[in-house]
Formats: C-alpha cells, sequence, structure tokens
C-alpha cells in the first residue's frame, strides 16, 4: 500500500485471514453495510414525508435508478480494486474517452460503437495493469497518469474538444442507452446483470479470493503461490472495460460523445465505495455495500433537485460532510470493534 | 553480477532518482534556449514563473502531507474556499480579507487535520470529503459567482514587479520555499515529520507527538493552499470559486513525485518538489510552443510522469 498511513496487519495468518474473513470483522462488517442501508431508507423516508408523491412516483424513481446506474457500472470496477488495496483513478477520464469512442465509431455501425470503447479502456487499463502488477509501480501515480492520458485522447479524438460526434438516428445501439425492458431503463438493466456478475466473480471464484488475499496482504498472497502480478493486470483491465462500458452507455443516452464529461467521477466512485462499508486498507468489502453507496448519493441528489430553491453546489457540500460523516462513524465503530 | 557492480547500479539509480529532476530541468532549459525562440527572454521567463506559481505553493504543502504517508486532495477546494471568502470581506480592507482568506484555509486544513491525526481516517477518504463539499461551499459563500476584485493591494500581488522584476505572488512562493526547506531541514517538527512517514507506528512508541504533528501538518497545508487561492485570485483579478484551483491537487502530487518524494512517506525534497512543478510547467509549454495540442500535450505528461516513476522505483524494497 503505498496511500495510507495506518494498515493494519492482519493478526491472523495468510490462510486463515482468507477463509476467517468476514467471520472475524462479521460484526463489524454487518454495521458498516447495514449503517449505510438503514441511513439509505431513512433518506427515502424523508423524501417520501418531504416531497410525498413528487419523490415518491414511478417516473422519479425510474430516472434515479438509469441516472445511478452509469456510476454504479464504475463504482463496481473500483470496488474491485479497492479490495485489492488499490486504487483507480483514471475512470472518470476513461469514461469520457469511452464516450466519444462510441460516438466516433458508431459512424461505422452500432457493432463497432460498441466494442470500441470496450476494447480501448481495456486495454488502457491492461497497461496500467501490467505496470503496477509485472513492474510493481505505485496504482495512484500509474491511474493518475492514466487520467491525464485517457482525458488526452478523450480530447484528440474530439479535435480537442472542439467536435462532437453524434450517434445516428438509425443506430441501434441507442436502444441500450434510451430502451426499456418492462418498465426498467436498460442501463439499470445491465447495470444489474454487471452487479450479479460482479457478485459471483468477487465470492464465489478463485479470482475473487485472490483479490481478497492480495488486500489482505500482498507478500502473503505471493508466498501463497497467488499470481499476484495476473490478477492485478486483470483487475485495472476490468475497471478500464466496466469505465468503458458506463461511458458508451452515456453516449447511447445521450446519442453523442462528449470529451468533458466524468471530471471527478473517479472520486465519486471511491465515495460510494468508501459510503458502502469497503475499507480502502484493502481485504474487506463488497458489491451490495457499493450499490447503497451509490444509490444513496444519488437520492441526496435527486432531493436536493426537488428543492427547487437549492443549486448544485449545495448538493456537493451535503454528499462531502455526508462522507465525512459516515466515514467517522465507520471508523469509530471498526476500532471499538477490534480493540 | 558481482558485488561491486551491483553497488554501483545502486548508487547510479540513487542518484538518478535524487538528482533526475534537476538534470530534466537542466535538459529541457538548454533544449528550449537552442530551440524555441524568445524562450529567453525576460517576459517569457517571468511568464512561466507566474503560472506555475500557484502549484508551487500548493506543492510546498502537499511534499510535507505525502512526508508523513498521507495525500491532500483538498487542496483545489480549500483554494476556491480562499478566494470566496477573500472575496466576501474584501470591504473591509486588503489585509483583513487575505487574514480572513487565510483563517478559512488553516480551519480547512484544521478540519482535515483532526479527522486524520485524531479519528484516524485514511488521508485520502478524509481530504475527499473537503475535495467535494470545499468547492461547494466557496460557491455558496460567493452565491454561485465570479466576483472581480478591485482592490489595489491585491491586485498587486498579481502584477507589481519589485526585486529583480519578479512579481510579488513569484517572491511569495520563493520565500514560502525557503521557510518550507528549513522548517523540514532544520527543526524537530520536520524530523517528526518524517519519522511519523516513515513508520507511525514506531513514532507513536517513541512517544512523538504524532497527533499533535498531523493536525499541524494538514493545517500547513490547508494555510498555503489559501495562499495559493489568494495568489491566484490577485492575479486573475477575479475569485471565481468555481474554477480557482481545479485539478491542482493532481498537479501538486505529480511535481511531488516527479521531484523524487515517494508516496510511501518517511522522506520529503522540497527542493525537489519545486524542481518538479518547474519541469513540468516547462513541458508543457514546450509542448504547446511547438505546436502540440492541449491534447497531446497532456498525453505525453502522463508518459513523462510513468517514466519519472519507473525512474524512481524501489529496487530495495
Amino acid at each position: 500500500m503505498t496511500i495510507d498511513t495506518t494498515t493494519r496487519v492482519p493478526d491472523d495468518g495468510p490462510l486463515d485471514d482468507v477463509a476467517a474473513h468476514w467471520s472475524r470483522g462479521s460484526v463489524t462488517s454487518l454495521i458498516q453495510r447495514s449503517a449505510a442501508a438503514i441511513v439509505l431508507v431513512v433518506v427515502v423516508l424523508l423524501g417520501v414525508v418531504l416531497f410525498g408523491s413528487k419523490f415518491a412516483s414511478t417516473a422519479n424513481f425510474a430516472n434515479l435508478a438509469v441516472s445511478s446506474s452509469f456510476l454504479a457500472i464504475v463504482a463496481i470496477g473500483m470496488t474491485f480494486v479497492i479490495i485489492s488495496g488499490g486504487i483507480d483513478l483514471s475512470v472518470g477520464s476513461m469514461y469520457a474517452l469511452a464516450a466519444v469512442l462510441a460516438a466516433y465509431g458508431s459512424q461505422w455501425g452500432s457493432f463497432v460503437g460498441i466494442a470500441l470503447p470496450l476494447v480501448v479502456c481495456g486495454a488502457l487499463g491492461l497497461v496500467q495493469g501490467t505496470l503496477i502488477g509485472r513492474l510493481g509501480m505505485p496504482p495512484f501515480i500509474i491511474t493518475l497518469a492514466g487520467l491525464l492520458f485517457a482525458r488526452g485522447l478523450a480530447f484528440k479524438v474530439s479535435d480537442n474538444g472542439n467536435k462532437t460526434y453524434l450517434i445516428g438516428e438509425d443506430r441501434w445501439m441507442k436502444v441500450l442507452g434510451q430502451g426499456r425492458w418492462f418498465g426498467v431503463g436498460i442501463p439499470v438493466v445491465i447495470a444489474l446483470v454487471v452487479f450479479a456478475a460482479g457478485s459471483v466473480l468477487l465470492n464465489r471464484t478463485r479470482f475473487g479470493q485472490s483479490v481478497f488475499a492480495i488486500g489482505g496482504s500482498e507478500e502473503a498472497a505471493n508466498l501463497m503461490g497467488l499470481r499476484v502480478a495476473r490478477v492485478k493486470m486483470l483487475l485495472y483491465a476490468l475497471t478500464g472495460a466496466l469505465s468503458g462500458l458506463a461511458g458508451m452507455l452515456v453516449a447511447s443516452r445521450s446519442s453523442s460523445g462528449l470529451s468533458t464529461i466524468g471530471g471527478g467521477l473517479e472520486l465519486e466512485a471511491i465515495a460510494a465505495v468508501v459510503i458502502g462499508g469497503t475499507l480502502l486498507t484493502g481485504g474487506a468489502g463488497g458489491l451490495t455495500g457499493t450499490m447503497v453507496g451509490v444509490l444513496l448519493l444519488g437520492v441526496i441528489q435527486n432531493l436536493i433537485n426537488q428543492v427547487g430553491t437549492l443549486r448544485s453546489f449545495h448538493q456537493q457540500v451535503v454528499s462531502g460532510l455526508f462522507l465525512v460523516v459516515v466515514v467517522t462513524a465507520q471508523t469509530i465503530v471498526g476500532r471499538r470493534e477490534q480493540s | 553480477m558481482t558485488t561491486t557492480e551491483m553497488v554501483g547500479q545502486w548508487r547510479t539509480e540513487v542518484t538518478l532518482r535524487t538528482h533526475g529532476v534537476y538534470a530534466a530541468l537542466g535538459i529541457m532549459i538548454a533544449f528550449n534556449m537552442l530551440f524555441t525562440p524568445n524562450f529567453a527572454t525576460l517576459s517569457n521567463l517571468r511568464l512561466q514563473l507566474v503560472q506555475v506559481t500557484p502549484v508551487v505553493i500548493v506543492a510546498l504543502g502537499m511534499a510535507v502531507v505525502v512526508a508523513t504517508g498521507g495525500i491532500d486532495l483538498s487542496v483545489g477546494a480549500v483554494m476556491a474556499l480562499s478566494a470566496a471568502t477573500l472575496a466576501a470581506v474584501i470591504d473591509h480592507g486588503a489585509w483583513i480579507a487575505m487574514g480572513v482568506a487565510l483563517v478559512a484555509g488553516i480551519l480547512a486544513g484544521l478540519f482535515n487535520g483532526l479527522l486524520v491525526g485524531v479519528v484516524r481516517v485514511q488521508p485520502i477518504v478524509a481530504t475527499l470529503g473537503l475535495f467535494i463539499a470545499g468547492r461547494g461551499l466557496a460557491l455558496m459563500i460567493a452565491g454561485g459567482r465570479l466576483t472581480e476584485i478591485f482592490d489595489p493591494t491585491i491586485r498587486s500581488i498579481g502584477t507589481k514587479q519589485i526585486i529583480g522584476g519578479l512579481q510579488v505572488g513569484v517572491l511569495v512562493a520563493i520565500g514560502l520555499t525557503v521557510i518550507v526547506g528549513v522548517l523540514m531541514r532544520s527543526t524537530i517538527f520536520g524530523k517528526r515529520v518524517v519519522a511519523i512517514g516513515g513508520s507511525p507506528q514506531a513514532a507513536r512508541t517513541a512517544g512523538l507527538p504524532v497527533r499533535r504533528s498531523l493536525i499541524f501538518v494538514y493545517i500547513l497545508s490547508g494555510a498555503l493552499a489559501a495562499v495559493a487561492g489568494i495568489v491566484a485570485s490577485a492575479r486573475s483579478g477575479a475569485s471565481d470559486p468555481s474554477f480557482v484551483g481545479l485539478l491542482i491537487e493532481l498537479s501538486a502530487i505529480t511535481a511531488v513525485v516527479v521531484g523524487g518524494t515517494s508516496l510511501a512517506g518517511g522522506e520529503i525534497r522540497v527542493a525537489g518538489t519545486v524542481a518538479g512543478a518547474l519541469l513540468m510547467q516547462l513541458i508543457f509549454a514546450t509542448l504547446i510552443r511547438h505546436d502540440l495540442s492541449d491534447a497531446d500535450a497532456r498525453m505525453v505528461q502522463a508518459v513523462i510522469i510513468v517514466a519519472a516513476v519507473y525512474i524512481q522505483r524501489d529496487r530495495l524494497r
């Protein structure tokens, strides 16, 4: 770990650490995970009481779900990386790059429009993962460079931001952003599929267990014979591809690829992950919490939008303070559990 | 490989790591003198210095935070807070306004410092809170608007040239560099900061005042960001909370890293950090002057950051 000062050395052996992961910290993690969920319920009830059917309408909830789905997809990838003890700052730029490439690629058909951003962002992620995994370079710096690089590439493709590519009326890929399936927006369906697949990958596969092990103690994971470098390469390729997917979906939704979107998305995703109870020290966490974190941020934004007189910067203040309160509570509860 | 060869290689790497940034800076300056028309004019050099000033000031604080093994993502937002409070109380006089802006930065730093030092939240998350909330708060104070600054005293920070034709803001940055350099090199506080970064556990066991030192470190970073906010607003003649200091945390972290400081903490290079900031500014300016687009310049910067970290990679670990 390069970015934290308070890494807690796991007190169990490496083998126990993986197996006893959830049982050891089960009470803590239960509180951490349910804390966010309880707050979510409270905030939603507050919305119902304050705004009634203006907030609690099918249309508003559908809207909320769709606008949260892009962040959800990005935050799912971020959760994997953070559990492994790493971080990915490049996701916001990748998201913008993907949106530009989706619109750019769509001139050769929908298939190219969908595949191009996924492949390019996945490949850039793989390059980052290689530098981090094989050469042992710090994730914070490498993905910071990735943030600059991907944004630069997005500007380059869009002629320094002067040209905005549009997705033609006749392209079927727009269904991915604008369509509905049994009344639910397709981006929501895709986010749920990613969540389900991600949960299986994280909790039921060798790869997922390796991610937890590396986050718990990289040295121990190495000694256990896990292929740490390869897991890291795949991890950053995964976050890259997921950011690519989210960017492609947002382009499909707005029928255009803007190179300026996604600024600060990386920090929003990190906030959602942390609110959801995943520890930045690595080794512990889960996707359900992240989804709760994403929804919480979305609901807060939605509620502030309901109050006509408040503006976006009020939402920033509320979200920021909210993050601080949640993290402070988690840290204090976590310490009490440990001692 | 024999031991002598290994030691030799190790020496080369250490030298490259600690002094590479100065070599690169020298090469960039030489290149520009030879190939860039009008580079070695006083007015251009002054312009480069003025442009890099806020980054240098912020990077000084960042270097101290990084030395403790932490990071401060909130510096850009604190610049916005400083700019907004400056404009809000400007009617009470320039000095009071600047004092209030500085206090805003100190309070922001105290907030971060309490979270990191007392609650022991990880620095990246602790400062993420103010990163998100700080700019919003600044916009609330400013009513979401840009405010022009007409006060002559404040404007003179950005325009008035004194010693050697250097602007007041640039001189402030030079002065702060010297102060932080002395603070880190010759005081007990400086030693404590590095000790905490080396091993917080050991520092605590040794009875160092870890909590107090960490709080002070984040206050220092907040105060420096506030100064940068004042200098940036003075130069542009306006307090613009939406854009002042936007993404400066990334430039500051880059300067620290390119300057040869490891993000793992436990060491600090004040001069290297300033050289790192100057180097990145010079590279960006050079690329633009040689007709590379903004997009290309960003991508080249990314490659340079990776190369710098690759050279500095800690093989001994």
